[in-house]
């Protein structure tokens, strides 16, 4: 299990909780298992997001590996100008 | 429409083309000369991307006639290096790095090669003031006036 | 700093950029700079209003007209075809049902001449009706506003909206019990800040050239920042297959953010195919304000908390940020990054992302960033004089550093904020003596910094020369960066590289050049495609030896045996190795493909000296210093130049810039006269100092140093100006009435 935080926002989503615990061993598998269980993500993960690893920040990655002490955070797509 | 016909010297080359008598001097430059070095950022004269010489006075050509040209001479960036010697202030814009994305540089070395023409030895501010009407959004025009100041001091001699 | 850092030979200096003389002598093909036989002229018909609906476009008068070749409207464009995730662009680029804001496309037409192509403008007849319409964010805000979406439903309250709005969405960040914070406090300062919209002002307006034969295949040459996100925009909104569609990014005459995404590319590729000749759309000035670009405007409150000690118990933001008539507001990255700069507990960030009868938004330089540091950095800024803290000092007491727990979740990696404090505060600039009405202002700033995908092709040419293609356009120099970096790990001669931006035919695909990912990734690329390239010339040095692969090394651009056991062979040199390419088993090249990770944070400190003449409100900034973290510095006066850029647009931003929009909803300076970007003779030299803290998600510790420099300015003029004019400033752009009328409000007056 890993720890998955997101942005308040999205709590709406996730019956209030900022913390999600997710089986995942890789950020396709924790994307997948997001909208799995909390359906109401659908829209935002489908519209693209970030996920921030141990303090790096991947876009679509989907076979970066996670491990279970791994912090891990959704965020939302990060773009520059 | 009856176009116009021109006679004109741009950068020594006696030149003729046939313009409408509407049509920027700048626009008959890039689209009947083919001299692209010129840039239109504004159209307006606000910008001075479009800065040429015309009898060896300092104009945006986007203020300017085609059919103004007539009898006049012009010389641009294009006509600014001397065949593979580049002028001082080309050269002194490489070194220190004194362009970015380079779409306002034609302009600056024109308006600077008219400053030196006058006055040899300008006084930071007096770069300044006289670069006004040359718009960068890259470099914060520092690296610009170095590099006038220093193609200065080179053509003075004081190197 | 640090002990493990790699000895550079070439990163790190500063050689001449191969494209210099180019630009130089004017022989540089930007984005208006191409013609082609037949060419015709394709101009866009915009909306004088700012929102109406569109009843009917007749055509048929412009279409008579001898010369002209084609007319397009929305009908030329497929809707039901485009993505969900495209249907915003598609609206913006060609108006659908409704104008959506003073400037919005309509209709277009191509011509034998520009003459032809204004008259044939002006016989299109477009029967509007005029609807009303809202331009401010707080007004747009409001239950009464004009709806400018029909399907806007606020996206992150619960329970979602039923009724339509002008609020796409509220985001939160943060962690922590900001009340609990905030009841710690020793004393709590709060504040409204408003800034107004900015354009990144770019002096290249759009252009293309774009043919679509009748075969269906089409060529786009244009300046973007992103011609592979050219491609795959265009082929969609147009209905053609990608590997029809080549596209061949021009030089680009800045961007900033701007030219990161599509305008008149997939208009001229659509008249193109209409009229069966090549088609050149350049946009005007007036058409570059009105419907490109620009940044939110935004409206904002701060409130801090600290103990009298100055650290920080709470830290709260409200930002409102319109995002124009799709509500694309940054208005999410500038909450996540607005208190970026700091070590907090409790802190908490609401961000209402808006729609307004505006253009649509466009990313600008660390896009939401500066507003929200100008905000956050101007209550510091005031916690510091009401608690006699120096400024640099209080910074410092609160600064994150590696290990800190962001403002917007993840742990810092090793980032060098407290350095770049550290900098200034040594800085002899922090001590030098002010004269009278004059103000010293500090504030830093952060930015995220990307990655992403990335290609790159590294050649080995038979005289032992290199060339590389990229698929990331050159704004700023950055190949002289690449050579550079191809120098170092392959140990050669930096003239021996030569660095193109290759088309989207001859390149897999890259994401736009923007998030300062340029230098960074391709250059991550690049150091691993030099990798790969070395390893295929050490197979072949071994090859010619007949001796194992693994025996050989690469060393000072020779490969080597590995030892004495190697066997006692002469070094060959890359030159030598490439001119028996063909016998030693054909050409050699590296290659790297990535979607890559890694892009190290990045931060900045700015100190700033302001004048402010009492009697006109007039500002006059008299020294600027920037300190910024570039992990390591590749060409160092190309990183001073993004320093000195970015300082110098925030200083537009903070004293000049500003989106005016009448009663009548349209934009009343779309010029360079009156919206009017700092000159020569506004600005003092911009002093910098390049901090390396290096990243370590790349292999030379580079971070991107593009957009920092922006994030800063706004604040730390903001602060100056206050400072030299005994009031605090909560307004931008600072423009003489403003000021004046601080002044006059003062208490102290």
């Amino acid at each position: 299990m890993v720890q998955v935080m997101l942005w308040g926002s999205l709590t709406s989503f996730t019956e209030g909780r900022t913390a999600l615990e997710i089986e995942a061993a890789n950020i396709k598998e924790l994307l997948e298992r997001l909208e799995e269980h909390y359906p109401g993500l659908k829209p935002t993960l489908e519209k693209g997001v970030s996920v921030s690893i141990d303090g790096m920040i991947y876009n679509d990655a989907w076979f970066q590996p996670i491990n279970p002490d791994s912090e891990v955070y959704l965020l939302p797509r990060l773009e520059g100008g | 429409m009856t176009q116009t016909h021109v006679s004109t010297i741009v950068n020594g080359d006696a030149v003729e083309f046939l313009c409408e008598t509407d049509e920027t001097l700048l626009d008959v430059l890039r689209d009947r000369l083919t001299l692209t070095g010129s840039k239109e950022g504004c159209g307006s004269g606000d910008c001075g991307a479009c800065s040429i010489l015309l009898d060896n006075r300092l104009v945006c050509s986007c203020l300017v006639l085609g059919v103004e040209a007539q009898d006049r001479e012009i010389e641009t960036i294009e006509g600014m290096a001397s065949g593979d010697e580049l002028h001082p202030l080309q050269r002194k814009f490489i070194e220190h790095a004194a362009l970015q994305c380079g779409i306002c540089t034609p302009g600056f070395l024109i308006a600077a090669k008219a400053l030196l023409a006058q006055n040899p030895d300008p006084t930071e501010t007096e770069v300044r003031y006289w670069l006004a009407g040359n718009l960068c959004r890259c470099t914060g025009y520092d690296k610009i006036i170095t590099a006038v100041i220093d193609a200065a001091a080179e053509m003075r001699g004081n190197v | 700093m640090g002990t493990h850092e790699p000895a550079f030979d070439v990163v790190g200096t500063r050689p001449l950029r191969p494209d210099g003389v180019e630009k130089v002598t004017g022989s540089a093909k930007f984005g208006a700079d191409l013609t082609a036989p037949g060419m015709l002229v394709g101009k866009i018909l915009r909306s004088s209003h700012a929102h109406a609906r569109i009843r009917s476009i007749d055509t048929s008068k412009a279409e008579a007209l001898p010369g002209v070749k084609a007319v397009i409207t929305c009908k030329n464009f497929d809707k039901a075809k485009i993505s969900p995730a495209k249907q915003n662009i598609l609206c913006n680029i060609m108006a659908q049902e409704k104008a959506l804001y003073d400037g919005h496309a309509v209709a277009a037409v191509a011509a034998i001449s520009n003459q032809i192509a204004r008259k044939a403008l002006r016989l299109i007849e477009v029967d509007y009706e005029v609807l009303a319409h809202v331009t401010d964010v707080e007004e747009a805000m409001r239950p009464s506003a004009p709806v400018i979406q029909d399907d806007m439903f606020t996206v992150g309250v619960t329970p979602q909206p039923t009724q339509a709005s002008n609020i796409a969405k509220r985001s939160e960040f943060g962690h922590g019990d900001v009340e609990k914070g905030f009841s710690q406090a020793d004393v709590i300062i709060e504040r409204q800040f408003k800034t107004a919209a900015t354009h990144q002002g770019y002096i290249e307006p759009h252009a293309c050239l774009a043919n679509v034969t009748q075969d269906g295949q089409g060529e786009l040459w244009c300046c973007t920042q992103g011609h592979f996100m050219v491609r795959e925009v265009c082929a969609e909104l147009i209905g053609m297959d990608i590997s029809k569609l080549r596209v061949t990014a021009s030089e680009i005459g800045g961007g900033f953010g701007g030219k990161t995404t599509v305008f008149i590319e997939p208009v001229a590729l659509v008249l193109s195919r209409e009229a069966g000749r090549p088609v050149k759309i350049v946009m005007s000035r007036d058409e570059v304000f009105r419907a490109s670009g620009p940044t939110s405007s935004t409206s904002m409150r701060v409130k801090i908390g600290a103990k009298n000690d100055g650290i920080f118990t709470a830290c709260e933001a409200e930002l409102k940020y319109q995002g124009g008539a799709f509500a694309d507001s940054p208005v999410q990255l500038g909450a996540m990054s607005a208190f970026a700069c700091y070590n907090l507990e409790n802190v908490k960030t609401v961000g209402y992302d808006v729609a307004t009868n505006r253009p649509k938004n466009v990313a600008y330089r660390a896009p939401g960033a500066p507003m929200a540091a100008y905000a956050v950095e101007s209550v510091v800024a005031e916690i510091a004089d009401r608690l006699g803290i120096d400024q640099l000092e209080l910074r410092l007491k609160n600064a994150a550093r590696e290990g800190t727990k962001s403002s917007y979740g993840p742990v810092f990696k090793r980032m060098g904020l407290v350095e770049t404090l550290q900098a200034a505060k040594v800085h002899d600039h922090y001590s030098a003596p002010l004269g009278p009405n004059q103000g010293r202002g500090v504030a830093s700033g952060f930015w995220f910094n990307f990655g992403g995908q990335t290609c790159v092709s590294l050649n080995i040419n038979v005289d032992g020369t290199i060339a590389i293609a990229v698929g990331t356009p050159d704004i700023g120099g950055s190949r002289a960066s690449m050579c550079l970096m191809a120098a170092e790990e392959l140990g050669i001669a930096y003239d021996n590289v030569r660095t193109i931006i290759a088309d989207t035919s001859s390149l897999g695909y890259n994401d736009v050049t923007d998030g300062s990912r340029a230098t960074f990734a391709s250059g991550l690329a690049i150091i691993n495609a030099a990798r790969d390239a070395k390893a295929k010339l050490c197979a072949r040095a071994a090859k010619t030896w007949d001796i194992p692969a693994e025996a050989v090394i690469w060393e000072n651009g020779c490969a080597k045996p590995a030892g004495a056991n190697a066997g006692n062979f002469a070094p060959l040199s890359l030159a030598e190795i490439a001119a028996n390419a063909e016998k030693t088993g054909g050409p050699i090249a590296g290659h790297f493909e990535v979607n890559a990770g890694g892009a190290g944070v990045s931060f900045a400190t700015h100190i700033v000296d302001a004048e402010v003449d009492r009697e006109t409100g007039f500002v006059k900034i008299l020294r600027y210093t920037v300190a910024q973290d570039a992990g390591k510095a590749v060409h160092p006066s190309y990183v001073e130049g993004q320093f000195q850029g970015g300082a110098v647009q925030g200083i537009g931003w903070a004293i000049n810039e500003e989106y005016i929009y009448g009663e009548d909803g349209k934009l009343q300076n779309p010029g360079f006269l009156d919206y009017r970007i700092p000159v020569a003779s506004d600005l003092p030299m911009i002093d910098t100092v390049i901090v390396e803290v290096p990243n370590p998600g790349h292999p030379y510790g580079v971070r991107g140093v593009g957009e920092t420099s922006i994030v800063p300015p706004l604040a730390a003029i903001s602060n100056a100006v206050s400072a030299a004019a005994g009031v605090r400033l909560t307004e931008l752009p600072m423009s003489p009435p403003r000021v004046l009328k601080a002044l006059e409000d003062s208490p102290d007056r």
